[in-house]
């Protein structure tokens, strides 16, 4: 599996760190229901899923990767600071 | 057919053709009382204690595919309960006990092998750590003795005892850890299971959970049509979300890829099985001669049961650094299964908020040694409605109490678990 980072070009998995699914949005509020959910729940999808990825050994920057995880193919890699989910 | 020496020897006379298919392939029913989704180890277990334990008449097992076809046939056959945490040992060790008198139970070989499972350390705070957990697990009456650089020297001479960064300075053991031949778990359970009067269907998949005006789950919707059932029980470790999702629930879980190697045959050279304390690796050797090894978890979320070569690599200098004779060995293959990570690392048997339907999932990578311990409280809190004793604390609303069950520490990473 390659990552295209957008800055350092086409580089292999093995540079990067997984962090999931980039959907869960840290609630503005402070009920309990809503952060079991964004803390614990997740979609677990099968299919294409947008996640966060960390170049650690690489830009260092974080990233939006847009994968498939029944296939493991790369739709789009994103600068996470500039992505609109 | 009962399995014994006389049946053995009747067998041999008659040129081995009077044998009969382990389980028997009966027609689907219109509908059942318990019906368990998933025909994995988990799965029919459940299914044969349904039936044996609670008397449970009409039992059907659903697969998608063919039993016995994912993870129970995927793992490395470790079976072990040198756990840490209260929620853990008593199930672990349950598990453990019913695996020791599993095959008189199931009449079937399952090539039990209590061959001793060896965590080594590698530093002080190691032994401590180790230390901890064998008293832990001594506490609960679960057997654990901790060695000395020289009683491991004894046991795995070709260990690099004197490696430059991490020395090997002794281990925790398990003497009654051990492995069994995972495809006979499921086979054995199946065929116990179908001489209980428990139906098997195969090639059927799920593909909707019918619910009532109450919202109770009251059928399965598959690919061989309607299916009525009184309770519904999902042991679908890898697609649990997936299944769950078909009755509106959200899960504690995702969805990763582990990876296992085995080597070309050799002749014996490891005594059990052995794990390294300064990276993720575990080996032992089949009956076949094969090392049989593993590593972390690739890391990222996939369905795909295939890995990739950065944790190849990784799994390798692991064990080369562990055992160095390892590397004259030829890997003959691998392959890759698809873990329910809990956000814990812990697993889940309870019931959900759908009435009749009812969950056993996230066993993130320790799923195997648990088949027997999962199946019997799986099949209680089906029967009873109540949490079995030693499965108490494997509850689904464990997270929103922040009553987790994290041997690691790791917190709601599942790829870290």
């Amino acid at each position: 599996m390659h990552i295209h980072c957008p800055h350092c070009g086409s580089r292999d998995s093995g540079e990067f760190i997984f962090h999931g699914d980039a959907a869960p949005k840290r609630p503005d509020t402070l009920d309990p229901v809503d952060f079991v959910e964004y803390v614990y729940m997740r979609d677990n999808i099968a299919g294409w899923m947008d996640e966060h990825w960390y170049h650690l050994r690489g830009c260092r920057q974080w990233l939006v990767v847009r994968r498939n995880t029944l296939t493991h193919a790369i739709d789009s890699v994103t600068l996470a600071a500039v992505a609109v989910l | 057919m009962r399995y014994s020496w006389s049946t053995l020897m009747a067998q041999a006379f008659r040129k081995h053709r009077g044998w009969e298919p382990a389980w028997a392939e009966r027609p689907l029913r219109s509908d059942y009382d318990i019906i368990i989704v998933g025909g994995g180890g988990h799965g029919l277990a459940t299914a044969y204690y349904l039936a044996k334990n609670h008397g449970v008449k009409r039992v059907a097992v659903v697969e998608k595919g063919w039993i016995g076809g994912g993870n129970v046939g995927r793992n490395t056959t470790v079976v072990r309960s040198n756990y840490l945490l209260d929620g853990n040992i008593p199930f672990y060790e349950w598990s453990l006990r019913l695996w020791e008198g599993l095959e008189q139970e199931l009449n079937y070989n399952v090539m039990v092998s209590q061959r001793g499972v060896l965590n080594l350390f590698h530093n002080d705070s190691q032994r401590d750590e180790a230390a901890r957990r064998g008293n832990a697990m001594r506490m609960h009456g679960v057997d654990a003795e901790l060695l000395s650089r020289d009683q491991v020297r004894k046991m795995a001479p070709f260990l690099d005892f004197d490696n430059a960064r991490f020395a090997i300075e002794g281990g925790l053991l398990q003497p009654r850890g051990g492995t069994v031949r995972h495809d006979a778990v499921a086979w054995g359970y199946a065929r116990a299971a179908s001489a209980l009067g428990v139906d098997i269907i195969q090639g059927c998949e799920v593909t909707g959970i019918e619910r009532d005006a109450s919202g109770a789950a009251v059928a399965l919707e598959t690919s061989r049509g309607r299916i009525g059932a009184g309770k519904i029980g999902l042991a679908v470790a890898g697609n649990s979300s997936r299944v769950a999702a078909l009755a509106g629930l959200r899960l504690p879980i995702e969805s990763h890829v582990l990876q296992a190697f085995v080597s070309e045959g050799l002749k014996p050279v490891i005594p059990g099985v052995i794990t390294y304390g300064a990276g993720h690796f575990y080996i032992s050797q089949s009956d076949k001669g094969g090392l049989v090894f593993g590593g972390n978890l690739d890391g990222y979320n996939s369905y795909a049961q295939r890995g990739q070569m950065p944790t190849v690599e990784d799994v390798c200098e692991s064990g080369m650094a562990m055992m160095p004779m390892i590397g004259r060995a030829r890997v003959l293959r691998s392959w890759g299964g698809i873990m329910d990570m809990s956000m814990d690392g812990s697993p889940i048997i309870d019931t959900t908020p759908v009435e009749g339907l009812y969950l056993n999932a996230g066993w993130c990578y320790g799923g195997f040694k648990a088949t027997p311990a999962s199946g019997w409280c799986f099949a209680h809190l089906l029967a009873t409605g109540t949490p079995h004793d030693t499965a108490a604390s494997y509850r689904l609303d464990r997270f929103a109490r922040g009553a987790l069950i994290n041997e690691n520490g790791a917190g709601a990473r599942p790829n870290l678990h």
